[in-house]
């Protein structure tokens, strides 16, 4: 086997470590989204031991791809449910337990025998000879998915546009009229029967500010759209004191 | 990462690594206390005021001295808050931010205390995607802001920034798609090096202006500031944040706009080269002199984002979505097409520049009489559509229509019920009576 320096060791064991870490929080934690961060923090570490082992094109993309946009998706839908909703514990799937458990061990068994076969059959050529054949580890993985591996490439993005195809169909609404433009909102606004924009706040320019205090308007008068209507029916509004306004009107140097 | 080509890298001494981490903290934060007060001072300019200028010279320290008070601030931390994350996404958002300076070129190689070593603390092949993933990663300090929160406002500004992230980081990502075409490579300082006779912001405009727009969009900055629009949502997703913990998101917010305008600088500026009526001068771009010619770039982009804040008003938010999705995004793929095809044309079937331009030429008649020929089916297929409509308006309703209740078509009127009517006469009598 080869030897590992110093660094390495510690980047193994720390960033390898804290995967680990990831995934039990991800199973124990009870919330959903913390479950999310632990696996977001399993995935920031896988990429750190890809860099490290001078897959840097893997490393980042994983974090691009899972982090950023495949656990933050994770995270929206759990967030949009709701901060506090519980997962039901009925199981709905009919015998979903035994198919997990068949499944989990086929991957066992496939893992065990794919990473044996690994370290014993295969001979590694080494980093150098095979990041030597295009000049470079993100030139290689480029030759290999656009030659070899095209068509699963392609297959894997016809995947893709599947899904989202099927997410647009799901959530299509058929228009009965065509959209109203902007133009065509604010007309319907100021043609419109009520008022164009935001009402006056109540006790504007007026001593109180409170819900029953009409705004004053430059003449002095008060200005009845400022209060709202229930106030008005039980005759609940504050009336002007007209002491207020000639001080007012004093105060500003008795301009009319 | 021992490739040939980036053979200057990683062969630092250590005291040299710490050196050049410490001064890049250091010119970030100085950076960002001297971008408050520069956006304060210009938007003042615009405005008509005078802005900041009691503190120190003409009011430099203002942004130092409003760091203290803010540091000494009470902190409030709502008792719905869910802690640890309340605690930690402040902390991802600015470490996010400083992480993402690693990669950027700041000048050729120079001379340290006897050691020659590039300007960038570290490049490897992929550095510009790595500025795309630490950029996803600072998404995570605003959801988690906004969810931890445990308030309503913070929750929808946290969700609306990183719908509106993840959507402009798309274009940012596909703007970048022709510049790694033409510089061959996705590491910075070979990037830079590919601009040497002529910067990529000329030869690939469109990308250089789909970038602008994303990165405005990407760091929340006017007129893309919808997160922290305040008529609606109070401050986004740090309403619920004070005293430092605020101060790490404004300080986030900050070197972001820096990272982006260097990462402009980089990828389509030139990055450290100097410009042209300078870069006649044989030592322009050797020795320090980069570093001043980098800096005032930068700081060109700082004043783009402060004299957008100054002029255009907000926009509203499904707009901004549905030009990130429906306009910025299907331009560059467009635009990576015709790169893309213009370089195998050029490069693997050795055509000519005349050629090319007959090609272009007749691709670009073939779509403007397509264009026509689709506007004028358009326009059939909307006269058909108005006729049809107008056809339902005036037919009369017929609530019994088939036999079943059916409600009145758009355009329809329903027809009042004897039943509603004679309620509305007896109301009527009443209050005549």
């Amino acid at each position: 086997m080869t030897e590992f320096n110093l660094g390495e060791e510690i980047v193994f064991w720390g960033s390898g470590g804290l995967a680990v870490l990831g995934a039990l929080g991800m199973i124990l934690s009870k919330k959903a989204v913390h479950s999310a961060l632990w696996v977001a923090l399993t995935m920031i570490n896988l990429a750190i031991l890809y860099i490290a082992n001078s897959a840097p094109f893997l490393g980042m993309v994983q974090i691009i791809v899972y982090t950023g946009a495949v656990m933050m998706l994770f995270l929206f839908v759990l967030m949009v449910v709701g901060v506090d909703s519980s997962d039901s514990l009925i199981e709905t799937l009919k015998g979903q337990r035994l198919v997990a458990i068949v499944l989990a061990l086929g991957l066992t068994i496939l893992l065990i025998a794919g990473v044996g076969a690994g370290m014993t059959d295969v001979v590694p050529v080494g980093l150098d000879e095979a990041n030597g054949v295009d000049g470079g580890n993100v030139e290689g993985i480029a030759r290999l998915l656009f030659t070899d591996y095209l068509v699963a490439f392609e297959v894997t993005s016809v995947l893709l546009i599947t899904a989202a195809l099927g997410a647009m169909v799901l959530t299509h609404r058929e228009r009965w009229l065509p959209r109203a433009s902007q133009e065509e909102l604010s007309k319907a606004r100021f043609l419109g029967p009520g008022h164009p924009g935001n009402l006056p706040s109540s006790g504007t320019y007026a001593r109180h500010n409170a819900v029953d205090t009409p705004a004053l308007l430059p003449d002095g008068s008060s200005s009845d759209l400022s209060i709202p209507g229930p106030l008005v029916a039980r005759g609940d509004v504050r009336p002007i004191d007209h002491h207020d306004v000639e001080e007012i009107e004093s105060l500003g140097g008795g301009s009319k | 990462m021992t490739g040939s080509q980036f053979g200057v890298f990683g062969v630092d001494p250590w005291w040299l690594v710490l050196l050049k981490v410490l001064v890049i903290f250091v010119m970030l934060v100085l950076l960002t206390l001297f971008t408050i007060w520069w956006e304060r001072r210009v938007v003042s300019r615009m405005q008509n005021r005078i802005g900041p200028n009691r503190v120190g010279p003409f009011g430099l320290l203002q942004s130092l001295m409003d760091g203290f008070k803010l540091a000494l601030k009470e902190e409030i931390i709502p008792k719905a808050a869910h802690l640890g994350v309340y605690w930690i996404a402040p902390v991802i958002s600015a470490t996010a931010a400083f992480l993402a300076f690693a990669v950027i070129p700041f000048g050729p190689t120079v001379s340290v205390f006897g050691v020659e070593t590039p300007l960038q603390l570290t490049d490897f092949p992929v550095s510009v995607l790595y500025v795309l993933a630490i950029a996803s990663i600072g998404i995570y300090g605003i959801v988690l802001a906004g969810w931890s929160s445990g308030s309503t406002y913070p929750l929808l500004g946290g969700l609306r920034s990183s719908a509106q992230m993840i959507s402009y980081e798309i274009a940012m990502g596909l703007s970048f798609v022709a510049v790694f075409l033409y510089a061959g490579s996705m590491s910075t300082s070979e990037i830079i090096s590919a601009q040497e006779p002529i910067w990529f912001a000329v030869i690939l405009l469109p990308s250089f202006l789909i970038y602008v727009t994303s990165m405005v969009g990407e760091t929340n900055r006017a007129p893309f500031d919808l997160p922290e629009a305040e008529g609606e949502l109070v401050g986004g997703f740090h309403t619920e944040y004070s005293s430092l913990k605020f101060a790490l998101f404004f300080l986030a917010e900050y070197i972001n706009m820096v990272t982006v305008s260097a990462l402009a600088t980089t990828l389509f500026l030139g990055g450290w080269l100097a410009p042209w009526p300078l870069s006649l001068w044989e030592s322009a771009n050797s020795g320090w002199w980069p570093l001043l010619w980098w800096l005032v770039k930068v700081q060109i982009f700082i004043f783009i984002f402060i004299w957008l804040r100054g002029t255009l008003p907000r926009l509203r938010y499904d707009q901004f979505m549905k030009f990130g999705w429906k306009v910025l995004i299907p331009a560059s793929i467009t635009w990576i097409m015709v790169v893309a095809a213009a370089r195998v044309l050029r490069n693997d079937i050795a055509l000519s520049n005349r050629e090319l331009l007959i090609i272009g030429a007749v691709v670009i008649a073939v779509l403007l009489l397509g264009s026509w020929f689709a506007q004028v089916v358009i326009d059939r297929r909307e006269t058909a559509r108005k006729l049809a409509l107008e056809e339902i308006e005036n037919r009369p309703y017929d609530p019994l229509a088939g036999g079943f209740p059916i409600p009145p078509m758009p355009g329809q009127q329903a027809v009042l019920t004897s039943r509603r009517t004679a309620s509305q006469v007896v109301q009527q009598e009443a209050l005549d009576g």
